[in-house]
């Protein structure tokens, strides 16, 4: 069975900042794979070069058996023209930590507005999956609130849904419950399990110790770019072999 | 077991501190305010006087107020400005999208343009476009080709003139609301699959609209009065042209720009209401609730009057 993602030796850079230094990792399908770490570990990179908002400098990043960004013909890399690097992320959901709702639109036009706009799909189609999304994120009754009134937790639903609205095979949580007040946590984590539940593979860059042991397959410890430990969530998170994630673990559980 | 619940609360204790009641004082006098009021219109006065005074001949004003020529004119004023106004927006975006472009060649030439037109009188590039057939006696596009003078007809001098360098300014504004757009949106946009194109169109666009809306209001209200330049510069027989043609025929010279006054002042009135109405449109999403329009706002008073009445 092919990776649904997979990453060797990747390396990226801003400027002078060495911010990746050699990821090697595997993520199987219907697998929910936690990243966690200190802010700066390059963790949050890492899930932006999957979905090629970041360039990498070097190694190879495949989605799904494709190469992220690059086509290959013999030795040589071409790199993707705009409109084929946007087909590719059709099928790569991604959920930000601020959210980044489109303001200006609905929520239902939020979660109507790719389907239309990319699989140029009807609006009656587009407008029937949305609603059953709200409904199923909880949010039924609000499709026609703008983002400016809904809650933290709430616009992270919405941006759950549109994300999901797009039928993707692999979803990117980049914190996404690091921007909510604390008793709004629960509620984006409920809907995070249910995905997983349903065998959605997830890769999850989280600050949730909990959400982690409970739902994830595999977890990853990341320091300043380079992985530390990876395995079981409970593993790692009980029996840390390294005195990195002893000592992160001990500051974060 | 239900226990029965004392809703009235204890009586005993009157709440302490000071009578609840509307205090009444003795406010303190602005004795500067009213010296400023009384100097203020005292030299109100003395401006009103010396304009009553004047030689002028103000019936000669509502005599000219709807005349023909003065009709024609304001709608050649509010034609030419429109018109410009379009150009300027659609010729701004294309610049301001080729100013952010990573292509160097693209961006600087968008930038030559900017620094050319904005550094230049507006008066000066009319003159320019109204005289073009002294260095270039024929136009030739092509597909197009005809004698200058027939082509450069004040209306187009005016409309290039006028046009061409409100783009430099509108790209400079297009580019000022592009750039307020939070760059989140534009990954969001990306992440879900969709192009730069699309992205610009659909997301980052509407949402530039709103810083973009009132500065290009206040632009518009400038193009309607810049656009007097082409009586001049063009001779294009816009509203001013019209007046001063009548002024000059009738001997009513002052009168005539008076009247022209009144008309600009009507004019742009009339556009910042319209102006009030576009940004509520494009303030949805970002306000919780959007302010009332003016004629809401009359309602809500008029119904909080009768309230009043019935209570």
């Amino acid at each position: 069975m092919t990776a649904m993602v997979k990453s060797e030796g990747v390396h990226k850079s801003f400027g002078a900042a060495h911010v990746l230094k050699g990821i090697d990792l595997e993520v199987a399908p219907r697998e929910v794979f936690c990243l966690v770490g200190p802010s700066g570990s390059g963790k949050s990179t890492f899930l932006r070069c999957i979905n090629h908002l970041e360039k990498i400098n070097a190694g190879r990043l495949y989605v799904d058996g494709d190469l992220v960004g690059y086509r290959q013909r013999g030795d040589k890399l071409y790199e993707l023209k705009d409109s084929e690097v946007a087909a590719k992320r059709r099928d790569i959901g991604m959920v930000f930590q601020r959210f980044n709702l489109f303001p200006h639109m609905t929520a239902l036009e939020n979660v109507m507005e790719a389907p239309m706009q990319v699989k140029r799909e009807a609006r009656a189609v587009a407008r029937a999956r949305a609603e059953r999304l709200l409904d199923r994120v909880g949010l039924g009754d609000k499709v026609g609130n703008y983002p400016a009134q809904l809650s933290g937790g709430q616009q992270q639903r919405v941006a759950i849904a549109r994300a999901l609205a797009m039928e993707p095979k692999l979803m990117l949580f980049d914190e996404p419950t690091s921007a909510l007040d604390p008793e709004l946590v629960g509620e984006v984590l409920d809907v995070m399990r249910g995905l997983a539940e349903e065998g959605m593979t997830m890769i999850v860059v989280t600050h949730e110790m909990g959400f982690a042991r409970e739902v994830g397959d595999s977890i990853v410890f990341m320091d300043d770019g380079v992985v530390v430990e990876s395995g079981h969530p409970r593993e790692v998170l009980t029996n840390p072999r390294h005195e990195r994630t002893k000592s992160f673990l001990s500051k974060v559980l | 077991m239900t226990v029965p619940l004392d809703k009235t609360g204890p009586e005993d204790t009157p709440p302490s501190g000071p009578p609840a009641e509307t205090i009444k004082a003795v406010p303190v006098r602005h004795y500067g305010r009213w010296l400023a009021a009384v100097i203020v219109l005292g030299l109100l006065a003395l401006l009103v006087n010396a304009f009553a005074g004047a030689d002028v001949h103000y019936p000669a004003i509502p005599d000219f107020f709807f005349d023909g020529t003065i009709l024609e004119g304001l709608g050649k004023t509010v034609l030419i400005s429109v018109l410009a106004m379009l150009i300027g927006l659609v010729l701004g975006v294309v610049l301001a999208v080729m100013r952010l472009s990573k292509n160097p060649v693209t961006s600087s030439v968008a930038w030559l343009y900017v620094w050319f037109f904005r550094g230049t009188p507006v008066y000066v590039q009319l003159l320019i476009w109204f005289n073009l057939a002294l260095i270039f006696p024929y136009i030739n596009l092509g597909f197009y080709r005809d004698e200058m003078t027939d082509f450069m007809t004040p209306f187009m001098a005016a409309l290039l003139g006028l046009g061409l360098n409100e783009a430099a300014y509108m790209s400079e504004i297009v580019r000022a609301g592009i750039q307020s757009v939070d760059e989140g949106q534009t990954e969001a946009s990306h992440a879900l699959g969709m192009t730069h194109g699309k992205t610009l169109r659909r997301i980052v666009l509407p949402q530039a609209m709103r810083v973009i809306v009132p500065p290009t209001g206040n632009e518009f209200l400038n193009m309607l009065k810049t656009s007097s330049l082409a009586a001049s510069a063009a001779q294009y027989g816009e509203l001013l042209l019209a007046t001063q043609n009548i002024g000059r025929a009738s001997g009513a010279v002052v009168e005539m720009l008076f009247l022209a006054v009144i008309w600009y002042l009507v004019l742009t009135s009339v556009f910042s209401v319209g102006q009030y109405y576009l940004e509520r449109r494009y303030a949805r999403g970002s306000l919780r609730s959007l302010p009332p329009t003016p004629w809401q706002r009359i309602k809500t008073n008029l119904a909080g009057f009768s309230n009043r009445g019935g209570v």
